[in-house]
Formats: C-alpha cells, structure tokens, sequence
C-alpha cells in the first residue's frame, strides 16, 4: 500500500477576493521507502503541495492520505511524529534567538520524550556535526551547518516522510553536494520516504525515483528515473526543462566551437 | 579576567548557561563601544545609586521642616540646592525623590509591557477577530490623550501613588502592543515557525518560546525610550495634586510648590525639573543605544 | 591593447573584529572577450566586479598596484570622472532585477531618462531608441512593456529590460553579476543567449560573474576561479575539463548530473587549499 496518496489536490488561495489556484487536480502516491521529485518553475505551485501536506495551505479539493488514513484537520500531535519538513532557506528555518541545542530538544520537549541530552548529541553526530556545536546559536554556523541542524531537527521525532523543499538552492555548489550525500545516506539508514521538491532537474534525477513534472499547478509529466536519464519524455514542456539544465548546457559546450 | 573573557567568547560553549552568557556578553560589548549609551547608562546607574542609597547621601531628613530657614538661595552653606518654602532641603528631597521615581518606573516597566506583549503577540498570532477585537480596544486607548486618560483614571481610584501607577500602566500598554503585533506578524509566516508548529507545539509555546523572544527587543527598546515620558506624566500627575501626595518629595509634586514663587525664588521649581531632565536624557540616550544593540535587523546577520 | 587591466586588487573591510580582506589579490586582463568570475559564497567575486566601477561602500576600502580601463586610470580617477564612466562606458546588471528598477517609475520612462538627459535627446527620439533596445533583447511587445511598471513584468522580463537599459549607452565593457541566478531555468536560457548574442555582435568586453562553473564555461571564452579572495586558477572555458587545481575540480565534479551515478556525490576536500 501506498504511503503517502495524493488524489485529484486543489489549492485555492483567496486575497482580496480574488481567487488563485496554486494546485489544480494533482494526483500522485508514493510508497514506502521511495523517493518521490516534484520539479517545476516558480509558480508551479510543488512548494505548494508539500505545505497542503502539512496543513499550511488551504485544499479546496481531493484528499490527502498518510499510510491509509485520511490526515487530521488540524494536523495534531500524531501527525508530528509521522511527517516533517525540511525548508529552503536555512537561514530563515532556524529560530535566530535560540541555540541548536534548544531548537533540537524543544520537539522532544513537546511530545514529552526522555533521554532529551542523549539523543539532541546522537542527532548532531547523526548529520555530521560536531556536538561542541550544541551550544552555538544559528548565526554562528554556516548556511550548510544550518541545513544539517535543520535535517536534525526534523528527525528528532523519528518521523517515516520527510518533505523537502529544495533543501540544497540555498547553498553553494560544493555544500549541496555534501547535503544530498546526508540526505541519501539517511534515508538508507532510517528508512526514510522522501518528497522532494526541486527547480534542479539534476539534483531531482539524483535523488529521485520517480518524477513529476508540474506547470501552472498542473501535472505535465510522470515519469520515472530511468525515462528522464534516456531524455524519453513525452511532453514538449518536460523536454525544454531537460535541456535548459545546466549539465546539459556543458555538454554543448566542451564540444570545440569552431 | 583573562580566563573569565576567554570562557565567555568561546566559540563553543558547553552549556546552555555558558552559551546565554556569552551572547550577553556580546552584547555589552556592543554597548561599550556606543558613547552616548554609556552616558545614559552611566545617569541610570547613578539614579539607581542615589536611590538606594538615599538616606547616606541625602544630608538633611526630606520632610523636616525649619521655618526660619525658609526660601533660601542655592549655594547656602548646608543647603546646596537651596531651601524649599516650608525650609525643606531640596537637594535631600530631590534625593529621596529618586526612589519615589524609580518605583514608579519600575512598577510601570513590569506591567505595561507586559500586558501589552501579550495583547500584540496574540492578537497578531491568531488574526481574524481575534486581532480585530483586540486592536479595536487598543485603538479605543491610543484615542485619548495619555495625560487626560490618566486623569481621568486617578480621578476614579483617588489619589495616590499606587493609583497614579496603575492609571499610567493602564495607558501606557497600547504603542506595546502595536509594536508587539507588527513584530508577530512578520515572524508568524516565518520557516521557523513553521517548523515547530509541524513539531506539534501548541499556540501558547509558540507565542511564550518563540514569538515573544523576536518581539522583546523592540519591546525593550521602547519601554526604555518611553521611561522619560512616564517620569513626565508621574510628575505632571504630582503637579496637579493627583499623583503622590504631599509632603512626599515627589519631582513633579515639587515644581508644583515651587510654581507659586516661579520668578523671585526659581530654584525651587527648577532644581526637580532639572532632575527630571537628566534622568529623562539619560533613559533616552539609553533606549537609543540599546536600539543599536537589540535591534534583530541590525544585529542578526 | 587590453580594454581593463587590474593588477594586486585588494578590497578590504574594517569591522569590530579588525579588518576583513574580502579581496586578496587579484590581478587579470581583459579585451573585447567574455570574461567569467566564478566562486562560491565568499569567495569576492562580486567584489571584484564591484571595484572596477569603485563601487564598494565604505567601511570597505579598495587599493591596488593598478586598475586601468582603456588607458584611464580608475584607481586615482575622481568620483566625477566615475560617474561619467559608470554606466555610459561600463554597465553593471545585477542579480535581482526587482531591486535594480525603480518601482514607481515605467520602464519606459526609466528608458528614455538617461538618454534624454546625457545625451540631450528629444522625446520621440528618446522613446524610438529605448523601443529599439527592448527589441534587441527580444522583447516583442515593446510598447506595452515601456507603458508598464517593474512589478508588472516577470523576472526574466525584468531582467530583459534591465539588459537593455545597460546597452543603450552603448558601453565598451558590461559587468554582469549573476544576472540569471534568480530565474527560472528555461528563461534563464533565453536570458543567456540573448546576452550572448549582444556582446558578440557588439564587441563588448563582458564579465560574467557566477557561482555556476558549468554555466561560466559555456558562455565564456576565459574562466577565473575564485575562492577566499584569491583567484585559484585561470583556464581557458574550453579547456576547463583539464583543470588541475583541485578546488576547481572539485567544484565540477560535485554537481550531480541527469543520468549520473547514484553513488555519493564527490565533494571538496576544504582541508586541501
């Protein structure tokens, strides 16, 4: 069974009445330990389906399920310790006033679990940092130290889905690389099933299983892995992604240009 | 000492202690280097000083009265701020009146804010009506003039120092929880908010353990800016005779007295006045430099 | 003769903790070619745009052993001799195109302005020349675009235009400062090409200042790498795959690629240099 089922998902944002659909019939399902892109343009509304997934973006249609169930409204205590979120901008994720330590404890704090000093060191170590760093305070740390305290942070709970929003855009070239490897690696480790979100086809390719293509808040193209390596998309749209990627442009150019 | 910076500018600190010392110690670093923020911390020190230790300093008993003595110049031997009407040493007043000061301020530095940090914070964090309702009755405060409101407060209560307290509480809170409401609204769709309530924290962590610590700063920065105002409307109060009482030695109350011989005996009103001044610019020229201090956007990056 | 020549650039920065070299030696020529600045975070690339026009805020200070642009001196020039090469002889376009228009005034108007009053132009005159730029940066509906205001228009547009505006004056030198890190990948393309096609046709010397090794290289004839405020290596763009400082071919090699391995991805050894 399907661990996370999307079916036929409509965001519509109201501001002053007007109306803006950001997400528009999307249907996706995920298994366990798969990891699933969602790649698009800006306003193509894939942030959006992870923040319909949390709970932080009104759906006025389908229906979201978590391993079977339809998700609480609100989400809950519960719904913590199945799915979290890992955002953007590590620079504006972490709470500037307080200290790794505090961001890390304060989920084990909530749901009351013991052994908080234990296991606040175990998940530093976990991302590769070192515990001395327990005590510093986010801008003490550079943007790829945040997004590793930022991963920590959402695995405090033990959660089976993490939802990532383009963890790595944020971040040089040489850190991202470093970041992807932590994600892949944990996710072998715990288990992980991931939903990801990207801009970077290359960085969804390498991440992902499988891949949908979203435009305008619409489904242009599901595909899998293996079709986006043999270039064998069928949309016109997908393909123009394809070879706008910055990997495909260097290849165009070691060629000797006459 | 060596030993002791070392520990505080650690890079890694070993504990939560360690940590928040360090961070207040950054701080005052920052402060040191501000001039006028020294000055004005250095008049506050002084305030608190003269305060606690009023009875040493202070070289006559403030409610003594000498009638032969009455009226006399500043400059007088043992009467170096001159003599009131009633030939009360002034300067032993002005002194024993700093305390008086100071418990206002202090009463009112932990109400007002407070209670305005809490209407802000809540107000901006749930929104809707309930923002609605409580910005309305904040408007329904900021309507009326401070002073008026005030008077019209102390006029119910009755005269007296815990009423003129409570009546300058009760309207100083709305600027807080405006500027409480406008800091909550910019952190309320911020990631890291987000991210704990994804963590599953209930409305009340959020705006005690993470709304509250972002808006504070602004907070401070006017609680410490408005202190001279409050100083003002204390005073303004005691001069109109519905503040502290006589024979208190309250400022405002003693420019009150003095007004009666403004232009043949002028030491009597100014010497208070001029208290007030300097401990006014001296919370001022704090609030300034704790701004360059505090401020999240200044100091974060 | 080189169009720029700077010699032992250095720009540094006083703050509370002593002074900060954010540029710590960079020496490079340039003629009419495209020239790439690439980097990570840091690493002052953009300052090193930035001093060629002096544009760097105090408490940063720039010195140099020279900084030369067809044959004028830029270290000793004055701030008015500045303002007459800025933009006229040297244009900037910058990252974000919402921070770089004016957002109370139409483009048309922030078009035409320049011209109207350096170079003395009359209105229509103005107006036809300002179409004719928005044109050369294939922008089709020119006349609606000059009616518009910044915050009508999408990013890649917004960056079109302020193309555009840099080459109105006709400068010998542009200096581009990733001016497509904020779009979306296929506009981003489009951006690219058109900006290429300009300074081809033009002879203009470009610098191109980018964290994007992979896209430096393709648009550029010379690639510099930076890192810390040194410059680590200088490789022709075709030869970049040769590369033989390690930073730099740690920085080509830990991006991931479509169809690549799913090994980890190699990263740079920050012990190393």
């Amino acid at each position: 069974m399907a661990l996370i089922e999307i079916d036929d998902l409509t965001v519509t944002f109201r501001s002053k009445g007007r109306e803006v659909r950001a997400v528009e019939g999307v249907s996706l399902s995920v298994e366990p330990r798969e990891s699933y892109g969602l790649v698009g343009e800006s306003g193509s509304g894939k942030s959006t389906i992870l923040r319909a997934i949390c709970g932080m973006a009104p759906v006025t249609g389908g229906s979201i399920r978590i391993g079977g169930k339809p998700v609480p409204v609100p989400r809950g205590r519960a719904f913590s310790t199945e799915v979290q979120m890992v955002f953007q901008d590590p620079y504006a994720s972490l709470h500037p006033r307080h200290t790794i330590d505090r961001t890390l404890s304060e989920p084990l704090a909530i749901h009351g679990v013991p052994g908080r000093d234990a296991r606040v060191v175990q998940a530093l170590t976990d991302v590769g940092l070192p515990p001395a760093f327990r005590f510093r305070y986010p801008h003490q740390l550079s943007g790829g130290q945040r997004q590793r305290v930022a991963i920590a942070r959402a695995l405090m709970l033990r959660p089976k889905i993490l939802l990532l929003d383009e963890p790595t855009s944020a971040l040089d070239a040489s850190v991202q690389a470093e970041v992807l490897n932590l994600l892949n690696r944990l996710r072998e480790e715990q288990g992980l099933t991931f939903l990801m979100v990207s801009h970077d086809l290359a960085v969804i390719d390498h991440m992902c299983d499988r891949i949908m293509v979203l435009q305008h808040g619409r489904t242009v193209e599901e595909m899998t892995r293996d079709d986006l390596a043999s270039a064998r998309m069928t949309t016109a749209y997908a393909r123009s992604l394809f070879d706008a990627s910055a990997d495909r442009m260097l290849d165009a150019s070691t060629e000797p240009t006459p | 000492m060596t030993t002791l910076r070392a520990w505080l500018s650690d890079p890694n600190p070993a504990s939560r202690r360690q940590a928040r010392l360090g961070q207040a110690w950054l701080a005052w670093q920052r402060i040191r280097r501000n001039r006028l923020a020294m000055a004005g911390l250095v008049i506050v020190g002084l305030l608190l000083l003269v305060a606690a230790f009023a009875p040493l300093i202070a070289p006559h008993d403030p409610l003594t009265q000498d009638l032969s003595r009455r009226l006399l110049p500043p400059g007088t031997p043992g009467n170096l701020l001159g003599t009131d009407d009633f030939g009360r040493d002034i300067l032993s007043r002005i002194i024993f009146g700093a305390r008086i000061t100071l418990y206002i301020i202090a009463l009112v530095a932990v109400t007002a804010p407070v209670l305005g940090l809490l209407i802000g914070t809540v107000a901006g964090y749930f929104g809707g009506w309930v923002d609605a309702t409580l910005m309305r009755l904040t408007d329904l405060f900021l309507a009326f003039p401070r002073l008026i409101l005030a008077l019209a407060l102390v006029a119910v209560l009755g005269p007296g120092i815990e009423n003129a307290v409570l009546a300058i509480a009760l309207t100083a809170w709305p600027p807080y929880a405006r500027v409480a409401r406008a800091e909550t609204l910019t952190v309320r769709s911020s990631d890291y908010i987000a991210a704990i309530r994804l963590q599953g924290a209930s409305s009340p962590r959020i705006i005690a353990g993470h709304v509250v610590p972002m808006c504070l700063p602004s907070v401070i920065i006017r609680v410490t800016l408005d202190m001279a105002g409050v100083i003002l409307i204390a005073a303004g109060l005691g001069f109109l005779g519905l503040g502290v009482l006589p024979p208190t030695p309250e400022w405002g109350l003693m420019i009150s007295s003095g007004r009666k011989f403004l232009f043949e005996q002028w030491w009597v009103a100014t010497m208070p006045g001029l208290a007030i001044f300097i401990v006014s610019l001296g919370f001022n020229l704090l609030g300034d430099g704790l701004r360059d201090v505090l401020d999240p956007r200044s100091a974060s990056r | 003769m080189s169009l720029l020549e700077v010699r032992n650039l250095r720009v540094t920065f006083a703050t509370e903790t002593g002074e900060v070299q954010a540029v710590r030696g960079v020496s490079f020529t340039l003629g009419h070619e495209r020239l790439g600045i690439v980097g990570e975070s840091g690493s002052g690339k953009t300052m090193t745009g930035r001093s060629v026009l002096r544009l760097v805020r105090p408490p940063g200070r720039i010195e140099a052993d020279a900084m030369t642009f067809d044959g004028r001196d830029l270290l000793h020039a004055s701030e008015r001799e500045m303002r007459a090469l800025r933009g006229k002889r040297i244009g900037m376009v910058m990252q974000d195109p919402k921070y770089s228009l004016n957002p109370v005034m139409t483009i048309g108007r922030q078009l035409t302005e320049g011209l109207r009053l350096r170079d003395g132009l009359g209105r229509s005159d103005a107006t036809a020349k300002a179409i004719a730029a928005l044109e050369a940066v294939q922008i089709r509906d020119a006349a609606r675009v000059m009616e518009a205001y910044p915050h009508e228009l999408s990013g890649g547009m917004g960056q079109r235009v302020m193309i555009a505006m840099m080459l109105i004056p006709e400068p010998d030198l542009l200096i581009a400062d990733e001016p497509t890190s904020a779009l979306d990948v296929t506009v981003q393309a489009e951006v690219l090409s058109i900006l290429d096609g300009l300074v081809r046709d033009r002879g203009m010397g470009l610098i191109f200042i980018s964290h994007d090794l992979r896209l430096v290289a393709r648009f550029c004839d010379r690639v510099l790498v930076m890192h810390k405020g040194l410059v680590v290596e200088e490789i022709e763009a075709a030869h970049l795959m040769e590369a033989q400082h390690p930073y730099t071919k740690g920085l080509l090699n830990c991006l991931p690629r479509i169809g690549g391995s799913r090994a980890p991805l190699p990263v740079l050894d920050r012990a190393g240099f």
